[in-house]
């Protein structure tokens, strides 16, 4: 292990990890290009390389884009990358009052923080913890969509009702375009492009961007509070207090975040949500969440890196990937004639160690990387006319969900589902149930259909259904959320006074 | 970024009049390959392996991207609205592009989509998880048998190779299994190594793939395969079956002929690179060579062996 450690530190695998970092975030920081994106394009140069040092480049490109998502998340209320998603929720109010140079501080130190424990869980603790990804089968991902869902009605801040109109709304729009299981095409109105449904980078741009970019033109104040003093640097000491006292949270999240970027398919938003969902539940000033909590985007951050190391496990012990970029990386590994399954861990352990240690060093060189440019990020989007930063953000919405698949037809997507989230907005209807609705529908339907036809395979349905200890487990999280979120409480409330 | 990069030096060098393309020197710029499936999957890794000969054969690159959606229909419906210049090309599957059209309307037909080169394909194959008690072909046949309806296979989509060997191993062997649909062939076989399938309806890539985690019983070759020499193929047990997923190179509809040929024999190139076979083989690829010149030929042969079975999906 010490010759990997020292192999991860040559100059060569240090500045590709340096380079990584600073490219991934840069991608990860626009909204459109995610971490997939940004792993597929640059897999080929690393034909080229040695193969510790191309999965060094492509882990460390990854994680960069990961954490890049928290940016546009807090300070222009769009998720850069799905897994951003829950950033948003705080990250934004806080830039909103003035904090945005703290959230981006917290969020880095967040990343930092989680992306660290994912990557050491997948340094010693690889194969025994590659046995989750196992045990989820088609009923445990119909669950666990259901109690992604049942994060709404924590999510939606009290107008619960409205919620689940939107989560209504969302599901329906994920019924779009041929289904996953059973191939029926439905809702197309014949229009081919529709075949594989909605796709969820422009809809995510277009739910979020483009009602923040309606306000910002008809409004005449400042698309940022800008508080009186100047710019007070990077605000670490504070922000590390922050950290200290929200140690729990921050291990909790990383490990939510490590455990579910094992179960292949779930992915940074979930684990986001989930932690998110968890730091609010436990929190003892529930209700400053989605007004700008500390606590909210430390969850949301911590957890979303961690999936990095998380999703490595499945994907180096089984072969099998645990988030979309760990497909691309699989491949590159086959490229590279590296076999993936237990025996990578003894016969190639010297590639597999060192690119664990090039992960760490990569999450750990995010640290300064992350400050600068956030610093600098902030500093551009508070000092800019909004006469500039309106159309700029605009170009920037249209570039990102074209660039996915170089498809016109997503740019109409985007701009049609962001006037109607504005619509709604208007209305009540907030973009996170829609959105959560929309990436959690087909793993639900998925998992439901599987599970029906196992089930009746093995003639027990209901066992297949409510039988299945893991599937309980999460049955009685989805209660639990569902007790503490404002559903049953007014209810209650207004039982009392008679 | 790359891609967009050398979209417009390309761009740049055309307005500026520096050449006018034509077939005798092509691919006289990057060539985009567009996979309609997710990354990670077969399709993909395949082209991967294409792309690191790519530019030694042409003298060009290849910028591969990816268009994923209905079991590749997203992708093969949108073909015809690319340029037909030979510069965009897409990875196609069969059966999938005769099964698709044939059983619902998917907004493309076979011959929108017929390759200039058909290059590998990899042979359907039945595996268990180790620890499972059929030990060979028959005692899956004898369960299956003895309890009509209640083995579960796992494959990759509906419509798809996989279902369609379920489909006609049930006809073949007379018994009753249930066919479970998964997102790929990965979920599927992380459903069969987690226990929660009975059986994988896969690809002789996912049992290489999961290395001794599984037990492959049956592949559908001609002959037995170097990676797996104790694994007999479906005609050593009896019943004569060789199928798989075929993967092909197709270019929009109205592509010029001699362009159609000049990247057949680009394909054909690449599959003569001993380097490429052999990564192609220790995976478990196994290539085959169908030009353009015999393409219509194979795909009237394909359409009808796959009618029977086509047939049996339009009922269910």
């Amino acid at each position: 292990m010490l010759d990997a450690l020292l192999a991860a530190l040559s100059l060569e695998n240090l500045t590709l990890a340096f380079l990584g970092v600073l490219v991934g975030t840069i991608i990860g920081a626009l909204p459109g290009l995610s971490a997939t994106m940004a792993v597929a394009v640059l897999v080929p140069f690393t034909f080229t390389m040695d193969p510790s040092s191309g999965l060094i480049v492509l882990g460390a490109i990854y994680t960069g884009a990961i954490y890049g998502g928290a940016y546009s998340a807090i300070l222009v209320n769009t998720p850069g990358t799905p897994a951003a998603i829950a950033t948003a929720m705080d990250g934004f109010p806080m830039a909103k009052r003035g904090d945005g140079d703290l959230a981006v501080t917290i969020s880095c130190l967040g990343s930092v923080a989680g992306g660290t424990i994912g990557a050491l869980a997948l340094l010693f603790l690889a194969p025994p913890l590659s046995q989750i990804a196992l045990s989820f089968g088609p009923i445990e991902y119909f669950w666990l969509a259901i109690f992604g869902l049942s994060l709404i009605a924590t999510l939606s801040r009290g107008a619960t009702l409205l919620g689940l109109i939107g989560g209504a709304i969302g599901l329906l729009l994920s019924c779009v375009g041929s289904a996953v299981v059973g191939g029926d095409v439905r809702y197309t109105f014949g229009q081919t492009a529709l075949l594989g449904g909605i796709p969820v980078i422009p809809a995510l741009i277009g739910f979020y961007c483009v009602p923040v970019l309606i306000e910002m033109v008809i409004r005449p104040e400042a698309h940022l509070e800008q508080r009186a003093e100047r710019m007070r640097g990077f605000r670490l000491i504070e922000a590390l207090g922050l950290m200290w006292r929200s140690k729990v949270n921050v291990i909790r999240s990383a490990v939510v975040g490590t455990a579910v970027g094992i179960i292949p398919a779930a992915g940074g938003s979930v684990a986001g949500l989930v932690a998110y969902s968890e730091a609010r539940r436990t929190s003892k000033t529930p209700e400053e969440f989605g007004k700008g909590a500390h606590d909210g985007v430390i969850a949301s951050e911590a957890s979303n890196s961690a999936t990095v190391g998380g999703g490595f496990i499945p994907t180096l012990v089984l072969g099998i990937p645990g988030t979309p970029p760990d497909a691309i990386i699989l491949g590159a590994l086959l490229v590279q004639g590296i076999r993936t399954g237990p025996q990578l861990f003894t016969q190639q352990a010297d590639i597999v160690f060192t690119f664990t240690f090039g992960l760490l060093i990569a999450t750990l060189l995010m640290l300064p990387t992350g400050l600068i440019i956030g610093r600098y990020a902030y500093r551009l989007i508070v000092s800019i006319p909004k006469t500039a930063l309106a159309p700029a953000i605009a170009f920037l919405t249209i570039v990102g969900s074209f660039a996915i698949e170089a498809n016109t037809f997503h740019v109409v997507i985007m701009v049609t589902l962001g006037i109607i989230g504005w619509l709604l907005a208007r209305v009540g209807l907030e973009a996170s149930p829609i959105v959560l609705g929309l990436i959690l529908g087909p793993i639900a339907e998925a998992g439901f259909v599987q599970g029906w036809l196992i089930g009746g395979a093995q003639e027990d349905r209901f066992g297949m259904f409510f039988g299945q200890p893991i599937s309980l487990g999460i049955m009685a999280m989805t209660m639990l959320t569902l007790m503490s979120s404002g559903l049953f409480k007014r209810k209650a409330q207004k039982e009392q006074p008679s | 970024m790359k891609r967009n990069l050398r979209t417009i030096v390309v761009t740049v060098a055309l307005a500026l009049g520096a050449s006018v393309l034509n077939a005798e020197d092509y691919p006289a710029k990057a060539i985009d390959y567009i996979i309609p499936y997710n990354p990670g999957g077969e399709s993909d890794v395949t082209a991967r392996f294409q792309e690191k000969f790519w530019s030694d054969v042409t003298g060009q690159d290849v910028v591969i991207s990816y268009k994923p959606g209905a079991g590749g229909a997203t992708a093969w419906s949108q073909l015809g609205g690319f340029d037909a210049d030979g510069y965009t090309i897409m990875n196609v599957n069969f059966p999938h592009a005769i099964l698709q059209p044939s059983i619902k309307d998917v907004g493309y037909q076979t011959e929108d989509v017929t390759p200039v080169y058909v290059f590998h394909y990899t042979p359907d194959a039945i595996v268990v998880r180790a620890d499972s008690p059929h030990q060979t072909l028959q005692d899956v046949i004898d369960f299956a048998k003895d309890n009509p309806g209640a083995l579960t296979f796992g494959g990759s989509g509906t419509n798809s190779a996989n279902h369609l060997a379920a489909v006609r191993f049930g006809q073949m062997a007379d018994v009753k299994v249930t066919y479970v649909p998964f997102g790929g062939s990965a979920p599927a076989m992380a459903a069969v190594l987690g226990g929660q399938i009975g059986a994988g309806m896969t690809y002789t890539t996912q049992g290489v793939k999961a290395g001794d985690q599984v037990r492959v019983l049956a592949i559908a070759t001609e002959e037995r395969l170097d990676i797996f020499p104790d694994v007999p193929t479906f005609k050593e047990l009896g019943f004569d079956y060789v199928a798989g997923a075929y993967r092909g190179v197709t270019v929009p509809a109205g592509t010029p002929d001699d362009v159609r040929e000049k990247l057949s024999d680009v394909i054909a190139s690449i599959n003569d690179i001993p380097a490429f076979q052999a990564q192609m083989q220790e995976n478990g690829y196994v290539l085959v060579d169908v030009p353009n010149a015999e393409m219509v030929d194979w795909i009237a042969a394909r359409k009808a062996d796959y009618a029977p079975g086509i047939e049996t999906l339009k009922g269910n």
